[in-house]
């Protein structure tokens, strides 16, 4: 076996949910490890709505979504979890028994390799994921002449860029990318761009100087012999038509949710979510467990302060795969002195 | 009371029943058809995206700077609105959308 990382539980997202677990489970000396697609954590919360209040967090009239993710922050500290961001959970294999569970998860990113005695699936809606715009066979093209990232720039020079979009990512490798290609022409659906103002007035400048073009419409299809792409046909809000010539087209649509490998873990799924019991909030397959806005049960809501209970009463039934021999005592943060050790605030 | 009438992705018309001070987005929903409303109507997402039939376009209240950024995230049509941005009122009884399509 290669090196691997060995903890006792591997939690999968780390929303508010996923962060919470780490409190409960670390008053139950248990260790974790969480793995997040984004470069952050706080999931939706940081991502979606960072800035939004929200109100119906137990004990807070109102907090905004950065605001409840840096509390759970502070909150967790003293267990000191190890974060693996911008990795995605792509493999998660069964290597113990029902009475015993082992697990072997590995990422994409980086290809950690993580071994555990139970999974805490606490992924929300999935992984966040680039936006794909609903283009006909644009999938025949991704890879070749459509991608949804820049990795490495080089890729693109002397090459026909279109860009797609109007926010930060395509304003920002318009002006990046526009040295080296050959011809670089931004697509938006309006005139506005909701970017830096300086990257605005940087694109304006090129397109002021001819050492670019912006066109407003939306891409109808594209053009060439799949996978080589050759133009895109532009369609304008007049209901007109013209072509971009183009080797490559980068759309930048933001971010959307996709359930991705969690469906290939044979969890039973249904209409995408995981049905858990709600006594431990435990998957088909013992040692898995699925909290918050992911699992399903009778009478679910998808509200954060059910995933926070979900978090709790999962870490009991977790304390019996990693501590089988152990009996589990019942206590209180407010009177129990071990659990005021464990959080650092013990007299 | 009124109704709304919703377009799905198949062509299929439905006539829905509204409830005053829902979102479009939480009446079609509620109606089980697949429309994803993944923020929870903080137009947040645009997975909620649809089509104004143009004859009610301009009674809708115009879109919000906020919307216009969402919209932005998809590829959109003249008459492109988020449903959760449109709060249903017996005014717009017979409201006539099209559920967009989504990318994969």
């Amino acid at each position: 076996m290669t090196d691997h990382i060995e903890t006792d539980v591997v939690i999968i997202g780390a929303g508010p949910v996923g962060l919470f677990a780490v409190f409960e489970l670390g008053l139950l000396d248990i260790k974790c490890h969480l793995v997040d697609i984004l470069p952050k954590v706080g999931g939706q919360c940081a991502e979606l709505y960072p800035e939004k209040p929200i109100y119906d967090i137990p004990g807070f009239p109102m907090v905004t979504g950065q605001g409840l993710v840096d509390n759970l922050m502070a909150q967790i500290e003293p267990f000191h979890p190890t974060f693996h961001l911008n990795e995605m959970v792509e493999s998660l294999e069964s290597i113990g028994t029902p009475e015993a569970p082992r697990f072997r998860l590995k990422t994409s990113e980086n290809g950690t390799t993580f071994e555990c005695k139970a999974v805490i699936i606490a992924a929300g809606g999935g992984s966040f994921q680039p936006k794909k715009p609903p283009i006909d066979n644009i999938e025949a093209y991704e890879g070749t002449g459509v991608f949804y990232a820049v990795r490495h720039m080089q890729m693109f020079r002397n090459k026909k860029v279109l860009i797609v979009g109007g926010g930060d990512s395509a304003l920002d490798w318009t002006v990046n990318l526009q040295p080296i290609t050959k011809r670089l022409t931004l697509l938006h659906r309006r005139d506005a761009f909701r970017a830096a103002p300086h990257t605005v007035e940087k694109m304006r400048s090129l397109v002021a100087s001819g050492d670019m073009d912006l066109h407003l419409g939306q891409v109808g299809s594209l053009k060439g012999e799949a996978p080589v792409l050759e133009g895109a046909v532009i369609r304008k809000d007049d209901g007109s038509e013209f072509t971009v010539d183009c080797d490559v087209m980068l759309p930048f649509f933001g971010l959307t949710m996709k359930l991705g490998p969690v469906a290939d873990w044979g969890l039973n799924l249904h209409e995408n979510l995981i049905p858990v019991d709600t006594e431990k909030f435990e998957t088909s397959v013992p040692g898995i467990f699925a909290i918050g806005d992911i699992n399903t049960y009778p009478g679910k809501l998808k509200l954060i302060l059910s995933g926070f209970h979900e978090g709790a009463l999962a870490a009991q039934k977790v304390h019996r795969y990693v501590y089988p021999e152990k009996k589990l005592l019942f206590q209180y943060t407010t009177s129990s002195t071990s659990l005021q050790k464990k959080l650092g605030v013990a007299a | 009371m009124g109704v709304i009438h919703v377009t799905d992705r198949a062509g299929q018309r439905h006539t829905l029943e509204a409830i005053e001070g829902w979102r479009v987005m939480e009446i079609i929903r509620d109606w089980g058809l697949p429309i994803e409303g993944l923020c929870g109507g903080a137009c947040e997402c645009a997975t909620c995206h649809v089509f104004v039939d143009e004859t009610w376009l301009d009674r809708l209240y115009p879109p919000t700077e906020e919307e216009e950024d969402q919209l932005d995230t998809v590829v959109t049509k003249p008459n492109s609105r988020l449903s959760c941005q449109i709060i249903w009122t017996p005014e717009l009884d017979g409201l006539e959308v099209t559920l967009a399509p989504t990318g994969g």
